[in-house]
């Protein structure tokens, strides 16, 4: 290996394993935000993955396949909103069942799809700046979901700190009795910001089927979802800091298989402890400052509100 | 009303479940006969059904305290797979110590390894204010492969080809069995002792009045004196111990030897029976044995029905909705009582 | 559907199901526990296709049934037992941490047969088998020793044990045969079955130099990654060749097809014994699909010599003399390894990077 010329396919590499956890990420991110703890992010990813594998294959529409994943992942979010929102159930609890449902009615839908191929979504290909080196593959030769998913994390950044309606969004997560005496629908604002949350899971699990490992296979999203979950705590709750978790944790797996094919002296589990472990230790260093957790993390999370009381 | 959820989330459950079995093809009535009835219509289903809800129990009963304190100890998986390791490494190093004492330290050790894994949120969180739902997901991962490393290195059985598995626990480093012909085993009276001492801690004693208090109003715990750190040490520590306890009772049980995958999940399906349970701890007896009896039938309806294991899936989920959802009329009663003492 | 049939089966299995072990039926009961869900495309997908080659080959003499995910450890013990109890004759486990349940419910129903893969602990009423899958890969060894321009092999490992080491071993003895200078560059994901690491584990030994990837992982991703970065690559356990049709140089196939249906005829006519199976090419548990059209003639002359040499007998994939990885002997010229020192293989040949846990 000469040079410099690995970089760029490692580079690759990470950005294509961190976007499904980025689009989660996101997600989860706005549903926190107003408050509402889904853990069924594992779930809706899994069903918005199938969705869009069976899509793409009986229609041959790759934005079909995309818009289907984030309406599935809407619906069970839809599903855990009902209960969590209009019936009050508890999140946590309906978060996991909502994981459950969704791993096996993934693999319902899915079991005729087992073993069939289709073509990865297609790379952008700009003549001359795709082809440019280094930054021509990098900035140009992504496949249109990596760049959605940053321009998501932008537009959510500019949402909830430079409008109106992110404001708002804020107050419903921070103190749901003062937003709701205001005249804010607390549970109306609460339904879309969870199934915004569905979609983006939806559109992360459709990344799995579609272009990080393009088939469907039970199960296919192996704990992903979780490991979104984690990010959001890891971000304080901020979007620019979800976006450099996931790569940061993409990058950390990838690299400590790299240390593995290159014959490091170290059991192999040890080094996929990595990810983990570096999560953790940058947590601890970015939390002690605790009024800065505090102005991002939403306040009334997991808690449920009782618009009459 | 409180009584009535349980039958009303039952009756939903029969009738959705009529109309997506007969979708599928299948009688519903034999469904649902497979996945509640079969499973316990016979004494050995019946312990089965104990034996697998034992880990659940202790795991969910663990983290109810912490779940009350709002300490969100997610990561009963790790502490479990921990206990697992640090009360089953008590044996691989004294396998050939013929003692009645070695069991007792075994279990010891369980609750002691799960505790010191449950130690690392508890410090990153009172020292560091590292928040714990992460911390304590994330060292799930960590205590998995631990236990790979372990069995596929220096803890492989001797014996055993170097296939990646301990070597199998000697009559004293196993649980007694309760009931002859049976797998019931010792675990499960821990289980139900971890059950009454919890609901003694948590009705009587000074600790567990800090705890409730400190969960319903942080504030009212801080100006009453009590430590907010004190309380995350403990609830972690409980917690982290009978997950501890919930592995060692396992692999000293019925899984009778240390292999790379000990728990289909028992912490992360802790959670859902905590809250089930309402974090109450005969709540989730009960409601520890449902999750475990849903698990119990989805195998008998593969084997009697074929119908593969995501139809249980589907089917869990769906029973879980709608018992969660029947707590709607819990929270309106709750109103009404609210209601009521504010008109008087 | 799979569902379409069930109504049927349902109501036959009611009649068996409730009544207990031992009373005769019409259909004799055959029961297979898998560890993975059948649709995972690899491992279990295989055995589940071997159970309808049963149902397809005994037709109404018998009913095949299945768990799938069910979990190493005490869950397993109880799905084997409740068929056991259920009335089933033979019971396929199909994973090696099913062995100690395995035995156990045998000891509790000696009058059923039972037959578990992978392992190594039998009894009156319990039979091992296996595949000689390193045959396989001493065939694509030579194949990647000779298609590589890199004199880098990929490897995509799931759990350092035995069997996986097993193969990579053949794998490096085969390549280096007819490329010393090979190496075989190792990288394990501490899973069976995710297609994300399985493919990025591909990528990174790509990024490193290797063009040919091999794998011991159940999921096409590593295959879907050589097809996109144009390099070589081998099916696992089925034929991917529709997942990486420019890719895959062939695959290797675990075939149950035939045991299943040889063993279970035998525990129906009474003739089922006990047995160690640890079947190879030669009796076709272990196959090779389809050559990739792009390897020269003069390699697939090789590939083919290879594998009917093995067939014969007249080519010993762990023959000697070879080294170990630290330069010191394994076996000297003239001998081979025996069954049982494979079947514990815990160390690398000469030409493997890495280290393994100790």
């Amino acid at each position: 290996m000469s040079g410099m010329d690995w970089i760029v396919p490692v580079i690759l590499t990470v950005i294509t394993a961190a976007t499904p956890l980025v689009f989660a990420g996101i997600g989860e991110l706005i549903t926190e935000k107003s408050g509402v703890l889904n853990l069924g992010v594992e779930g809706m990813m899994v069903v918005g993955a199938v969705t869009a594998f069976v899509t793409a294959t009986v229609t041959g529409s790759y934005i079909l396949a995309v818009l289907a994943a984030a309406l599935s992942g809407a619906f069970m979010a839809f599903l855990f909103g009902i209960l969590t929102l209009s019936l009050m159930a508890n999140q946590v609890a309906t978060g996991l069942a909502l994981t459950l449902f969704g791993v096996g009615l993934s693999a319902l839908i899915g079991q005729d799809f087992v073993g069939v191929p289709v073509d990865a979504i297609a790379k952008l290909n700009i003549p001359g700046l795709s082809d440019l080196p280094v930054v021509g593959p990098i900035i140009f030769g992504q496949d249109p979901l990596v760049y959605l998913s940053l321009v998501i994390v932008a537009l959510v950044s500019w949402f909830l700190y430079k409008t109106k309606a992110g404001l708002i969004l804020r107050a419903v997560g921070d103190s749901h009795d003062a937003a709701h005496s205001i005249g804010y629908s607390v549970i109306g604002i609460r339904y879309l910001a969870v199934m915004f949350g569905g979609a983006m899971s939806g559109i992360g699990g459709a990344y799995l089927s579609l272009a990080y490992t393009p088939m469907w296979a039970e199960n296919m999203t192996a704990g992903r979802g979780w490991i979104a979950l984690a990010l959001i705590v890891f971000a304080t709750w901020k979007p620019g800091l979800v976006l450099i978790g996931a790569y940061m944790f993409g990058g950390i797996t990838i690299l400590q298989l790299h240390a593995q094919a290159a014959g490091l002296d170290l059991p192999s589990q040890i080094l996929s402890m990595l990810p983990y472990v570096a999560t953790v230790v940058v947590l601890v260093l970015i939390s002690k400052d605790e009024s800065r957790i505090r102005k991002h993390a939403p306040a009334c999370i997991g808690k449920i509100f009782h618009p009459a009381a | 009303m409180v009584y009535l959820t349980p039958l009303l989330a039952l009756l939903l459950t029969v009738l959705t479940s009529t109309i997506v079995f007969s979708l599928l093809g299948v009688n519903p009535l034999e469904a649902l006969e497979n996945f509640f009835i079969k499973p316990i219509d016979n004494q050995y289903g019946a312990t089965e059904l104990l034996v697998k809800a034992t880990p659940l129990i202790l795991c969910a009963i663990g983290l109810s305290v912490g779940f009350r304190a709002n300490v969100w100890n997610i990561g009963a998986e790790g502490q479990l797979t921990m206990g697992a390791i640090i009360g089953g490494g008590v044996f691989i190093y004294l396998h050939d110590v013929e003692s009645v004492l070695l069991l007792p330290a075994m279990i010891l050790m369980g609750a002691a390894g799960g505790a010191l894994w449950a130690a690392i949120p508890a410090f990153l969180k009172t020292r560091f204010n590292a928040n714990e739902i992460l911390t304590s997901l994330m060292l799930v991962y960590v205590a998995i492969l631990v236990l790979s490393l372990l069995v596929h290195g220096p803890w492989r059985d001797p014996d055993g080809f170097n296939f990646p598995e301990s070597r199998t626990f000697s009559e004293s480093a196993t649980m007694p069995i309760l009931m002859e012909g049976t797998r019931l085993h010792f675990g499960t009276i821990i289980a139900l002792l971890a059950v009454f001492g919890t609901w003694i801690m948590l009705s009587k004693t000074l600790v567990g009045f800090q705890v409730k208090v400190i969960g319903a109003a942080p504030k009212a715990g801080s100006y009453a004196g009590f430590s907010q750190k004190k309380i995350i040490w403990f609830c972690l520590l409980f917690g982290g111990a009978m997950a501890g306890l919930a592995g060692v009772s396992e692999v000293s049980g019925p899984v009778g030897q240390l292999l790379p995958s000990i728990s289909p999940g028992y912490g992360f399906t802790a959670i859902i029976v905590a809250f089930l349970g309402r974090l109450h701890p005969v709540g989730i007896i009960f409601a520890g044995l449902l999750m475990a009896l849903t698990y119990l039938g989805g195998e008998t309806a593969q084997i009697n029905l074929g119908l593969p294991v995501a139809v249980t899936g589907v089917f869990q989920g769906m029973v879980l909705f709608y018992l969660l959802a029947c707590d709607v009329l819990v929270n309106y009663r709750f109103k009404m009582v609210r209601f009521g003492k504010a008109a008087s | 559907m799979k569902f379409k049939s069930m109504i049927s089966l349902a109501s036959a299995v009611a009649v068996a199901g409730s009544l207990f072990a031992g009373i005769a039926s019409a259909e004799d009961k055959v029961g297979f526990v898998y560890v993975g869900p059948v649709g995972d495309h690899g491992w279990t997908y295989r055995h589940d296709i071997g159970r309808q080659a049963v149902q397809k080959a005994l037709g109404d003499k018998v009913k095949t049934t299945f768990v799938e995910s069910v979990k190493e450890g005490p869950d397993s013990e109880r799905v084997i037992r409740q068929m056991a109890a259920d009335g089933h004759k033979v019971i396929f486990t199909t994973s090696f941490g099913f062995m100690n349940p395995t035995l156990k419910v045998a000891k509790q129903f000696p009058n059923v047969k039972f037959e578990h893969a992978t392992g190594y602990k039998r009894s009156k009423n319990v039979s091992t088998y296996s595949g000689r899958f390193y045959e396989g890969r001493y065939v694509v060894g030579k194949i990647a020793g000779k298609m590589t321009k890199t004199n880098v092999i990929g490897y995509v490992g799931s759990f350092p044990i035995p069997e996986v080491v097993r193969g990579i071993n053949a794998t490096a003895l085969a390549a280096k045969s007819v490329n010393p200078d090979i190496q075989i560059k190792v990288a394990w994901v501490n899973t069976w079955y995710d297609p994300g690491k399985e493919g990025d584990a591909a990528k990174a030994l790509i990024d490193q130099g290797a063009d040919i990837i091999l794998q011991h992982t159940d999921s096409p991703a590593p295959l879907q990654v050589a097809e996109s970065r144009g390099v070589w690559a081998v099916g696992q356990a089925s034929d991917m060749h529709h997942f990486a049709p420019k890719a895959q140089l062939t695959a290797i196939i675990d075939n149950w097809d035939g045991y299943y249906v040889a063993r279970t005829k035998a525990a129906l006519d009474g003739s089922w014994k006990s047995a160690d199976t640890w079947a190879g090419l030669k009796t076709g548990m272990v196959e090779l699909s389809k050559y990739n059209d792009a390897i020269p003639a003069d390699v697939v002359k090789l590939a083919e010599e290879t594998r009917k040499g093995i067939i014969d007998g007249s080519v010993k994939p762990f023959a000697g003399p070879f080294n170990k990885q630290d330069g010191t002997e394994a076996v000297a010229a003239g001998k081979e390894l025996d069954d049982g020192t494979l079947l514990g293989m815990d160390w690398y040949v000469e030409g493997v990077q890495g280290k393994l846990p100790k």
